[in-house]
């Protein structure tokens, strides 16, 4: 693979099973395995109940877009290649918010809950980011 | 609450600019050592610092060693940006009122442009996706005016906000800007040039988005006895809060955990904030509402009950809030174009304020002023009177 210049996500004793996941093409939440809540960005703790019990479940990979941006400026330089590019909130279908890249789909096109699922791009050998397209792509 | 034995009796400040070539110490020094000069209070009553930042200032106890403080008996460091300015403020009041210490001044200082950048700009190490940057930053979600454009995205969807209501409040603050020598902001800012700047982060502008500043201001409280016998007319505090709603995330980049786009930190402190000086939104006369982006004085107007969810973007409309208008904002020009003190020279602003010392920019009248430090997620306010 080519050199890789993005930021990469440095992962923790509580996220790494999230990055694992991705690196296997599945997408996990945290569940609560007392109060059944699930949560994504992942916590130690519940914040509904407090309960330390959790369990990393795999979702669908569907999800709504809740908002986006389109980015014309990069902030660092290793992104100026992919401007423009969009960015968003997905709302997980079974629970949690992610923030992402919309791929194969033109900006102009992006609509508030439209439907989304993730696919899974392995930047690195090490590492895999779970970016979303629309549904649609795939009718 | 009550903070009745408290007073603001000095304000000080820098030269603000994009690169001081200077150390943030001398910053803090310089607009220390000007609000002390302001109220009349000799330094060796000085007896508390108070400050905030994020890993990009001085402590309080460097500042008692380059001002030659001889006996601190009260510090407090604060964590975080404009969500701490106010209550950088109300921690000081706190530990006056409690008796803690007698004479505290309260600092902000930074090389926020030629220094440490917000937010990761120019920095290409990796460091920037470690805690929830892990879930932004390998995205490009770096930078603040990103995040607020998915506010204001939002904003829009939910509400039919436009890009010229956001623009109304640049235009606004341009304008007041060119009536204060110290804004950094010079040239006169049209709503078509507000709407022909590019594009940063789709839906926000380039004059969407504050400065990046060089700078620091001051602030100077004492009791009220103490009160009695300083240079300028001293300001009492009605109110203060601080706080925010749940899920307010781990670190600065951390407001993917909040759920409402559309809201931030305000609408928690609202009933805290007038209930506790016994007054409403009606009742201020001018207002340093905190504008690290348009969108951000929408949802605080909005947040305050200053008019309905949803309507701030027909409140900021037609002058309201300009010199003249019912509720002028900003009156130094803002973040958005006086400079980007994390909140702190909207302070200094309001006490001039209500001191009458503003000039061409003076809100006639104002007795009541309410200033605001934003955090997204959480922030502080507080509600100054000259009376």
């Amino acid at each position: 693979m080519d050199k890789y210049f993005k930021p990469l996500p440095i992962s923790t004793q509580e996220t790494r099973e999230f990055w694992e996941g991705c690196k296997n093409h599945e997408l996990k939440v945290q569940k609560c395995l007392k109060c059944e809540v699930t949560r994504f960005p992942p916590l130690p703790m519940c914040p509904k109940c407090n309960s330390t019990d959790t369990k990393w479940i795999p979702v669908s990979g569907k999800g709504k877009v809740y908002s986006w941006i389109i980015v014309h400026h990069p902030i660092i330089d290793s992104f100026r290649e992919d401007v423009p590019m969009v960015i968003a909130l997905v709302d997980l279908e079974g629970g949690g918010r992610i923030v992402t890249n919309l791929i194969e789909c033109d900006p102009v096109n992006i609509k508030v809950n439209m439907e989304v699922i993730v696919e899974f791009v392995d930047v690195t050998e090490e590492h895999t980011l779970p970016k979303f397209k629309p549904i649609s792509n795939l009718l | 609450m009550s903070l009745d034995k408290v007073k603001i009796v000095g304000v000080g400040q820098t030269e603000y600019s994009k690169n001081s070539k200077r150390s943030v110490l001398s910053l803090a020094l310089e607009a220390c050592l000007d609000s002390i000069n302001d109220s009349g209070i000799p330094i060796n009553e000085i007896d508390g610092v108070v400050c905030y930042g994020l890993g990009d200032s001085v402590t309080p106890m460097a500042v008692a060693t380059g001002l030659g403080l001889d006996h601190v008996r009260f510090t407090s460091d604060l964590w975080g940006g404009g969500n701490a300015s106010c209550n950088s403020i109300l921690t000081a009041a706190m530990a006056i009122q409690s008796g803690l210490a007698n004479n505290i001044i309260c600092f902000r200082a930074m090389n926020g442009r030629s220094g440490y950048r917000l937010g990761g700009t120019g920095r290409d190490d990796n460091s920037i996706a470690a805690g929830d940057g892990q879930f932004t930053s390998p995205f490009g979600l770096l930078s603040f005016a990103q995040y607020h454009a998915m506010f204001a995205q939002r904003h829009m969807i939910e509400y039919g906000t436009t890009s010229k209501q956001l623009g109304a409040i640049a235009v606004a603050c341009r304008k007041h800007a060119l009536l204060n020598e110290r804004a950094l902001m010079k040239r006169p800012m049209s709503i078509q040039d507000y709407l022909e700047s590019p594009m940063i982060a789709e839906p926000l502008r380039l004059f969407d988005i504050c400065l990046e500043t060089d700078g620091a201001c001051a602030v100077l409280l004492t009791n009220d006895e103490r009160a009695r016998d300083t240079k300028k007319k001293p300001i009492s505090i009605m109110s203060g809060a601080n706080g925010g709603g749940p899920q307010p995330g781990l670190d600065y980049t951390g407001f993917l955990r909040w759920a409402d786009y559309t809201t931030c930190y305000a609408k928690y402190i609202a009933d805290d904030l007038w209930g506790r000086a016994g007054i409403r939104p009606a009742d201020v006369d001018v207002a340093m509402i905190y504008d690290c982006f348009t969108i951000s004085v929408i949802m605080q107007l909005e947040g305050l009950g200053f008019c309905e969810v949803g309507e701030g973007g027909h409140f900021v409309e037609g002058g309201r809030i300009e010199i003249g208008g019912a509720l002028p904002i900003n009156t130094h020009g803002g973040l958005l174009s006086e400079g980007y003190i994390h909140g702190l020279n909207h302070t200094v602003e309001a006490v001039r304020q209500l001191r009458g010392e503003c000039g061409e920019r003076q809100v006639k009248d104002a007795e009541i002023a309410l200033t605001t430090g934003f955090g997204t997620t959480t922030g502080s306010a507080l509600l100054l009177t000259n009376q």
